[in-house]
């Protein structure tokens, strides 16, 4: 604590630079020495199956909830209006393209009607390039096998993020205004991202009931906080001149809102839409246990009989939605800003085009709620039967082959790295561990992350799980280093040069999209059950966010910079360490914040893989009844880590930039 | 600009093709219309899935009856067993075809909100135990009974299990009592959690594969035994009341009895459905041989329930008297 207050003086911001580093390693230092006197003792371990007193009470509420739900009116009509208006959305939009409808046998509109619509729309939205992709995109679902899958998939994630959105922008618009909605806001939005799905999984059902509005409120929890921020920052960010100048013509606040803010946001505003929609297909899956169809259910089901191959099918039909939705969005963003640019000659041939296009869209609809061809998909998705097999060769070829070396591998990282940071976390007393959380947090971020460090490890201890969460630490903080490592060596690759960017950026989407188990399965063949395993895992999830902010960060150093360098007769290994990974350091602090909570996000995913831990307790919790309140407990232990590595990263990186 | 324009001419081009090419079938003709929905008295039925292929082979079968042969419009729901039972309370579940015990649940839900009522046994034995693969027990008969365990213990070390041999358990929600067997039994093991039957079946698959050493938490009735045909280890043998103190246990599980449950109002109903369910009843073979179609020879439930139930039709019809 000692270090915490110099570091936090006045006094001292002048020798930070030169003292950070060397405080850092001394509470290391101290830690090591204490955890050599100490070990074993106050480690506060909770074996699998016992309980404390906090979960048996958060089990004696659920059950409560449970027994008076048909006997408490205002309750139940409060949950059961929400319900109401959000199943017969999610029923409209099925019936509209995607399930059989008032007593037709397919849904008003077919494939052919959808195919058009969303080339349509790309093409309005974005450009023809776009609209091309989109038109190739969908028929590939048709091809595949999928089709009603997808549009049951796509039917759900549209209305959730319309119903994200209409919560969402105005939530953001309001935050983006006030600093003080703002800074209640956040911590509500932490709380919905790092939360595990699986703890208010079974919850939501009491409440909302099995059906689409469940899926659809899940999916809108986790995907309506990066349309509230985005929009937030947008407002933030338009500069104050241009409000002021509104301001002394006499615009009213709303006239400012409307005229000046949220034009200028609207290009922010729209990549917010393009987060929802990729938050919304992360829940795909998971939505799936709680019966929503589509392609979630298919993955699910195929991998109770571990069908690798119609597993990965489903997963590419989602990974193929989403670049879509991605690219159209993007385009989309695009437009917005050159529109407000564009000169009156490309306005005056646009708008014969596009009634033309909306025409020949509204045939194409036509004609698909009309003949049965263009209703339901020709063909037996023999491309989805080919793309199934292939995937089951490559994964037979990749057991095979490289068993020997993956075991190695493991054991290396396992025995080298892990066990021994793992012990010194559980072994150590917990005072001892908190003290060096809160001591770092201090030193790396301040006197505000200090105390946010402190009360977070409280209550961590208040949730009984402290012992399960060291554990998790660990593995989390061993996938952090190996996110970050891969990160600094694609994201530089990346961002010196545009030709790897565009070969490698759609692998990175669809290493974020992909259904997780579908790449787990051959991971269990090559590493067995095993928290190495886990790590693999959220490396997998996390790292493409890290290459991508970190290619962005190389991308963005001045190239006059690195002219002068080169001129100066730097080597290329020069520039990148003395020049561009420096001026990058914003960068690195961001790509380790968001590195770290997506690694988080995936602590449940390790937790069905053999990681272990708090991932297991919150599996556990949502599958025994008995376990609930220690589910819970684990959940909301992993929202505490979150925040607070949060906060510390985030004050790091504000004074990295200071 | 004159990429707007080619797009402009390829939509004309494809609107012209389609406006002369609309010949075929209409959407509501009787030749493109699948099956209409035969009136009966049944009306819906709201089928609880749980997530393993023995229950899916069972939904299959009587969901294909209650279809065909009762005309009732069926709804499957993939639901985790948790969340199944409480769609007793809440209307949305009418039956469970597999119970493995839950004795928790039961009280929950059919003693104390009086929700679900039992509705018999399907017939199928439930056994759960120890298991190891096949080249394992081959090679060393004697590892099939539990006191010869600690003298492999090293040889199931893994990075996991912390010195010790490893014992891997699965989905948490199955019913479990190892970390009470190997401290009441003495063995030198760690229970480490595969976290998912998916984990747990692979690391058996590769087991058995590379012939290395695993013993694991299984059960029966499993489509996987058919693929390796795992041995199970014997335990101090069940005796009744031995499970009594969740924390003493020293002695083998239980055969369980698997069983339906229905939801109180689906019972009262009079819905031939109903009835079904509760004359529902096969052996471990029956649903092994449905598991199979869909595990491994990858046929769709539906054609997988048609395949059993045309080769059955007198189990099928006893279940319908």
């Amino acid at each position: 604590m000692a270090v915490a207050a110099d570091a936090a003086g006045p006094a001292a911001r002048v020798r930070t630079r030169i003292t950070r580093p060397m405080a850092v390693a001394a509470i290391v230092a101290v830690w090591l020495l204490l955890f050599a006197a100490l070990r074993g003792r106050q480690t506060l371990t909770l074996a699998a199956a016992d309980l404390t007193s906090l979960h048996h009470w958060l089990n004696d509420v659920d059950d409560s909830i449970g027994a008076h739900r048909n006997s408490n009116p205002l309750f139940l009509y409060f949950f059961n209006e929400i319900r109401l208006v959000i199943d017969h959305l999610v029923t409209f939009v099925q019936g509209l393209i995607s399930q059989p409808t008032g007593g037709r046998p397919v849904p008003q509109i077919g494939w052919l009607g959808v195919v058009g619509l969303t080339g349509y729309a790309a093409w309005a939205l974005g450009n023809g390039r776009v609209a091309l992709l989109a038109v190739a995109g969908f028929t590939f679902f048709g091809l595949q096998g999928l089709w009603q899958e997808s549009m049951d998939t796509l039917a759900l994630t549209l209305s959730a993020v319309l119903v994200a959105l209409l919560i969402g922008i105005p939530i953001g618009v309001w935050a983006g205004l006030s600093d003080r909605v703002g800074g209640i806001v956040t911590p509500f939005l932490d709380f919905m991202q790092t939360l595990p799905t699986f703890v208010y999984l079974a919850p939501l059902t009491l409440f909302f009931l099995i059906g689409g509005a469940s899926a659809t409120i899940t999916t809108v929890i986790y995907a309506a906080p990066p349309a509230i921020r985005i929009t937030a920052h947008a407002l933030r960010s338009v500069p104050r001149v241009s409000v002021e100048a509104a301001e002394s013509m006499g615009a009213t606040r709303t006239q400012q809102l409307l005229k000046v803010l949220l034009p200028m946001s609207k290009r922010t505003v729209v990549m917010g839409v393009n987060q929802t929609i990729m938050a919304a297909l992360a829940m795909v899956t998971i939505a799936a246990l709680i019966d929503a169809p589509g392609l979630g259910k298919t993955v699910v089901q195929a991998l109770q009989s571990l069908d690798v191959g119609t597993a990965f099918n489903a997963g590419l039909a989602i990974v193929v939605m989403a670049i879509v939705l991605d690219r159209v969005t993007t385009a989309a963003a695009a437009r917005a800003e050159t529109a407000r640019g564009a000169g009156p000659r490309p306005r005056a041939w646009r708008r014969p085009l596009l009634a033309a296009g909306a025409v020949a869209a509204a045939v194409l609809v036509y004609l698909s709620h009309t003949y049965v061809w263009a209703a339901e998909f020709p063909g037996d998705g023999a491309t989805g039967h080919h793309i199934a097999s292939a995937a089951d060769t490559v994964t037979a070829w990749l057991q095979d082959h490289l068993s020997g070396l993956t075991n190695t591998v493991r054991d290396v990282v396992t025995d080298g790295l892990l066990n021994p940071f793992q012990t010194l976390l559980t072994d150590s007393p917990w005072w001892l561990v908190g003290t060096v959380l809160v001591a770092l947090g201090a030193v790396l971020g301040g006197l505000r992350a200090a105390v946010t460090a402190a009360v977070c490890v409280g209550l961590l201890v208040g949730t009984g799980v402290w012992s399960d969460a060291m554990t998790t630490l660990a593995s989390t903080a061993v996938a952090t280093a190996l996110v970050m490592l891969i990160g600094v060596a694609v994201g530089v690759w990346m961002g010196r040069s545009a030709l790897v960017d565009r070969l490698v950026r759609p692998t990175l989407d669809a290493a974020q999209v992909m259904p997780p188990f579908v790449y787990l399965v051959p991971f269990l063949a090559l590493f067995g059950a095993t928290r190495f395993t886990a790590i693999v895992a959220a490396v997998v999830y996390a790292a493409p966010v890290a290459v991508k902010i970190i290619a962005d960060g190389v991308r963005q150093v001045p190239e006059s910079t690195v002219e002068a360098a080169t001129s100066a007769g730097s080597s290329t290994w020069q520039i990148i360490t003395k020049v561009q990974l420096p001026m990058a350091r914003g960068a690195l602090t961001l790509a380790t914040n968001q590195g770290l909570i997506y690694v988080l996000s995936m602590v449940v995913v390790g937790g069905l893989v053999g990681a272990g831990a708090l991932g297991y307790d919150v599996v556990a919790g949502f599958s025994q009844g008995e376990l609930y309140g220690k589910g819970l407990a684990a959940g909301l232990a992993i929202v505490l880590l979150g925040v607070m590595f949060d906060r510390i990263t985030q004050a790091a990186a504000r004074r990295t930039r200071a | 600009m004159s990429a707007h324009w080619r797009i402009g001419a390829a939509c004309t081009a494809v609107l012209t093709l389609t406006l002369t090419a609309c010949g075929g079938a209409k959407v509501g003709d009787d030749s493109s219309s699948g099956k209409t929905a035969s009136a009966g008295t049944c009306g819906t039925f709201n089928l609880a899935v749980n997530p393993w292929v023995g229950y899916e082979a069972d939904a299959a079968v009587v969901a294909y009856v209650a279809e065909h042969d009762l005309g009732c419009t069926v709804k499957k729901k993939d639901l985790k067993e948790e969340i199944a039972w409480q769609g007793f309370g809440t209307g949305e579940v009418d039956a469970i075809l597999e119970n493995w015990g839950h004795d928790d649940l039961k009280k929950k839900y059919i003693t104390q909100q009086k929700v679900a009522a039992e509705a018999g046994q399907t017939g199928n034995k439930g056994i759960i135990g120890w298991y190891v693969p096949p080249w394992l027990a081959k090679a060393h008969p004697d590892i099939l009974d539990w006191k010869n365990l600690d003298k492999y213990a090293s040889k199931f070390k893994t990075s996991e299990s912390g010195g010790k041999g490893q014992l891997l358990d699965g989905d948490p929600s199955y019913v479990t009592n190892d970390e009470a067997l190997v401290k009441n039994l003495k063995l030198d093991f760690k229970v480490v959690y595969a976290g998912s039957e998916t984990a747990l079946i692979q690391a058996f698959r590769t087991a058995e594969k590379n012939k290395t050493w695993v013993i694991g938490y299984f059960y029966e009735p499993q489509w996987f035994l058919s693929e390796v045909p795992l041995k199970k280890v014997t335990l101090p043998t069940y005796k009744t009341g031995c499970d009594a103190v969740a924390s003493k246990i020293a002695c083998d599980y239980p055969v369980y009895d698997l069983d339906k449950v229905v939801s109180a109002k689906f019972a009262a109903s009079g819905s031939p459905a109903y009835k079904l369910v509760k004359n529902f009843n096969w052996t471990n073979d029956d649903q092994n041989t449905v598991a199979k179609y869909i595990a491994q020879d990858k046929l769709s439930d539906d054609e997988a329930a048609k395949k059993w139930v045309d080769a059955n039709r007198a189990k099928v019809d006893a279940w319908l008297k």
